[in-house]
């Protein structure tokens, strides 16, 4: 069945694929016997907006996390910015989805943030005033200064999330990947959150985010990347976001109205 | 006698161990406390129970090569090599089958530990057996202890305070987050395994005093108490070592006090006493402060309907909210409102009120999401904004805020 991969999981000499922040060649990635992402390529615009969208179980979340080397795939390869990921690991942010660690953690907010410091600091590097007041501004930027002392069991969900993003940014990266960061926040934070990303795009920072919501792709995002297991869609959203692609993405499982009224949304 | 005892006033032997315990608490407060935060406290009760057949294997075959079966550090590498091998089956069995860590952990534990009873009985048939005194790695034995046992604790515990100085950074990171950890590019599986590593070290350093069984409760209370004092993993790390140490020393000293006291048991009961001080008077965290908060929420709710009935003149039947208005001087015995009480009843009555239009309006959501039913108002919204909800209200003016 491999055959089918387009490239054979190889990067072979593509012109321009070291401009790419991110670029995936046949990428498969199984849990047990079923692949949950199977053989997709993904390359990813420099400092551009970029959604992952899917249903649920559609190897959204995998295709970031093997991406990342956090789950190891079956064949395929990734290159972020034309080098090898190990090589580029400091110019990669990862937001997690929040869901995935123990808030009872005995640990505060500004610690968390301190945490996207660890290569700076290194194993025995002293924490100082100036990693403070940088973990200090991130929180700011993401409107969570005042909360720097809290322990993090005593934030809503929202303020968790952006205290994730706090940490990303305390990396300085140039690349940022974040997974349903938008899943189950309050308004607030929605906006503090793409306040934040779109801040890093006029930096000239690449974002690739795992979203969940159809509703507001267009007015977040310069590009889409449909999936559901493979890839079904890719390219700027007026292109790849059509009803036709997102009724292949979703089949039967999104109503038949709702692709109608998005592609009224979408004129 | 204790008081002797607490000051190493009962000789050398007891000196020694007394040292050797405090030392030991120490590393194994610190280093289980890596383990608590990973959630994977259990593990430790597999590698102890995993040292057993090195133990043994250990002291046939130094005898076999015609030496002193009964050599510490012959027995504690020994120890620490089936203790290894315990770990990676565990590691294996968690990794590539589908048995949960509980199953693998039980799994592990119960046959090693089977493994290690077996040999020990063959040692007991063998002719140098009789006096090896093997059994006292099970519940740990003070009673012979040597300088150069102590100096192989001190040494061991010193080594492992080390590396967990080396390592603390990288075994909080994937304590707390793991995927982040990944996403940075640590090896989770390594730094698990060093964690392990250390917890091992920490555990073959301790047969000498506790015991294989035991042990892992000095590697356990002390992070747990920890916990109840503190919300900063560091000191946590810290407290835990405090702990351990503590409960090592006077553990020693109490068992070295009075003929016939175990060493080992009497340590772990010292940590317990520290556990269960914690658990019910830590603030925040402790039983008696969670027993305190909800009265005190549930006293806030009564005096709050309270005062609302007396606003609405509906009869009031509780018998705890009569007593909360009475004391606070809202109501007489008959449960009649008194001039102050009618007066915070009309407030609390206009804080509803207040509240609803504040809750209805988008543009105070912050504030809205604050809304408990308890608070008053203008502990949440200006003077100003008060006004302006009043003016929403209407009716009548001038009801102090």
């Amino acid at each position: 069945m491999l055959e089918l991969a387009s490239t054979h999981g190889v990067i072979p000499g593509e012109t321009g694929l070291e401009d790419s922040p991110l670029a995936i060649r046949g990428l498969t990635v199984s849990y047990g016997q079923k692949p949950a992402v199977f053989s997709v390529d993904m390359t990813v615009q420099p400092g551009a907006m970029t959604a992952i969208i899917g249903p649920n179980g559609a190897g959204k979340s995998t295709l970031l996390k093997a991406a990342l080397g956090i789950v190891k795939p079956l064949s395929g390869q990734v290159q972020v910015y034309g080098k090898s990921l190990n090589e580029q690991r400091g110019r990669i942010a990862y937001v997690p989805q929040r869901a995935s660690v123990d808030w009872d953690f005995p640990t505060r907010v500004i610690d968390v943030v301190l945490m996207g410091l660890y290569r700076q600091l290194g194993l025995l590097g002293r924490i100082r005033g100036q990693h403070k007041q940088r973990a200090t501004r991130c929180l700011d930027r993401v409107g969570m200064r005042d909360f720097a002392d809290r322990q993090i069991g005593q934030l809503s969900g929202g303020q968790q999330q952006r205290v994730f993003l706090a940490r990303a940014l305390a990396q300085d990266a140039d690349l940022y990947l974040l997974d349903e960061p938008f899943a189950g926040v309050d308004a607030a934070t929605e906006k503090a959150i793409i306040g934040v990303l779109k801040s890093l795009r006029e930096e000239g920072k690449t974002v690739v985010v795992v979203h969940h919501d159809l509703a507001t792709v267009t007015e977040y995002f310069d590009n889409v990347f449909l999936i559901n297991t493979r890839k079904v869609a890719e390219g700027p959203v007026a292109e790849a976001f059509t009803a036709d692609t997102l009724q292949a993405t979703y089949g039967g499982r999104l109503a038949t109205a709702q692709v109608d009224q998005l592609a009224r949304a979408l004129g | 006698m204790i008081g002797d005892a607490l000051s190493l006033q009962l000789g050398y032997n007891a000196t020694l161990v007394a040292i050797g315990a405090t030392l030991l608490g120490i590393a194994a407060g610190v280093t289980g406390t890596f383990l608590f935060l990973r959630k994977r406290a259990l593990v430790s009760d597999a590698i102890s129970h995993a040292t057993l057949p090195g133990v043994c294997l250990a002291f046939i075959i130094m005898v076999a090569l015609g030496g002193d079966g009964r050599n510490l550090v012959g027995l504690l590498a020994g120890s620490a090599v089936s203790a290894w091998i315990g770990l990676l089956c565990l590691s294996w069995l968690t990794r590539n089958t589908r048995l949960a860590e509980d199953a693998a952990i039980g799994s592990v534990l119960s046959v090693f530990f089977g493994l290690g009873i077996v040999l020990l009985t063959v040692i007991q048939t063998m002719g140098s057996g009789r006096q090896a005194g093997l059994e006292g790695f099970l519940l740990g034995s003070t009673a012979g202890m040597l300088w150069s046992d102590a100096m192989v604790i001190a040494i061991g515990g010193a080594v492992t305070l080390a590396l967990i100085l080396l390592l603390r950074r990288p075994m909080t990171l994937v304590a707390f987050d793991p995927e982040y950890a990944a996403a940075r590019g640590l090896q989770v599986d390594r730094v698990d395994l060093a964690m392990m590593g250390l917890v091992m070290a920490v555990t073959v350093v301790g047969l000498k005093i506790v015991g294989l069984i035991l042990i892992v409760a000095l590697l356990i209370i002390p992070p747990v108490t920890a916990r109840f004092w503190t919300e900063r993993s560091d000191r946590v790390v810290l407290l835990a070592g405090l702990i351990g140490g503590f409960s090592g020393y006077v553990g020693a000293a109490l068992s070295a006090s009075a003929p016939n006291l175990p060493t080992g048991p009497i340590i772990v009961l010292v940590g317990f006493t520290c556990f269960a001080i914690s658990l019910f008077l830590a603030p925040n965290r402790g039983v008696l402060a969670a027993v305190l908060r909800h009265l005190r929420f549930q006293r806030r709710v009564h005096l709050r309907q309270g005062l609302l009935a007396l606003a609405q003149a509906q009869p009031i039947y509780e018998k705890l909210t009569l007593r909360l208005l009475r004391r606070a001087g809202f109501a007489r015995a008959d449960g009649v409102a008194t001039e102050t009480g009618r007066a915070r009843a009309a407030k609390a009555l206009r804080d509803e009120k207040r509240w609803e239009v504040v809750r209805a309006d988008q543009s105070h959501e912050a504030a809205a999401a604050l809304y408990d039913g308890l608070r008053d108002i203008e502990t949440v919204l200006t003077r100003d904004q008060i006004a302006d909800v009043d003016a929403r209200i209407g009716g009548p003016q001038g009801v102090s805020a």
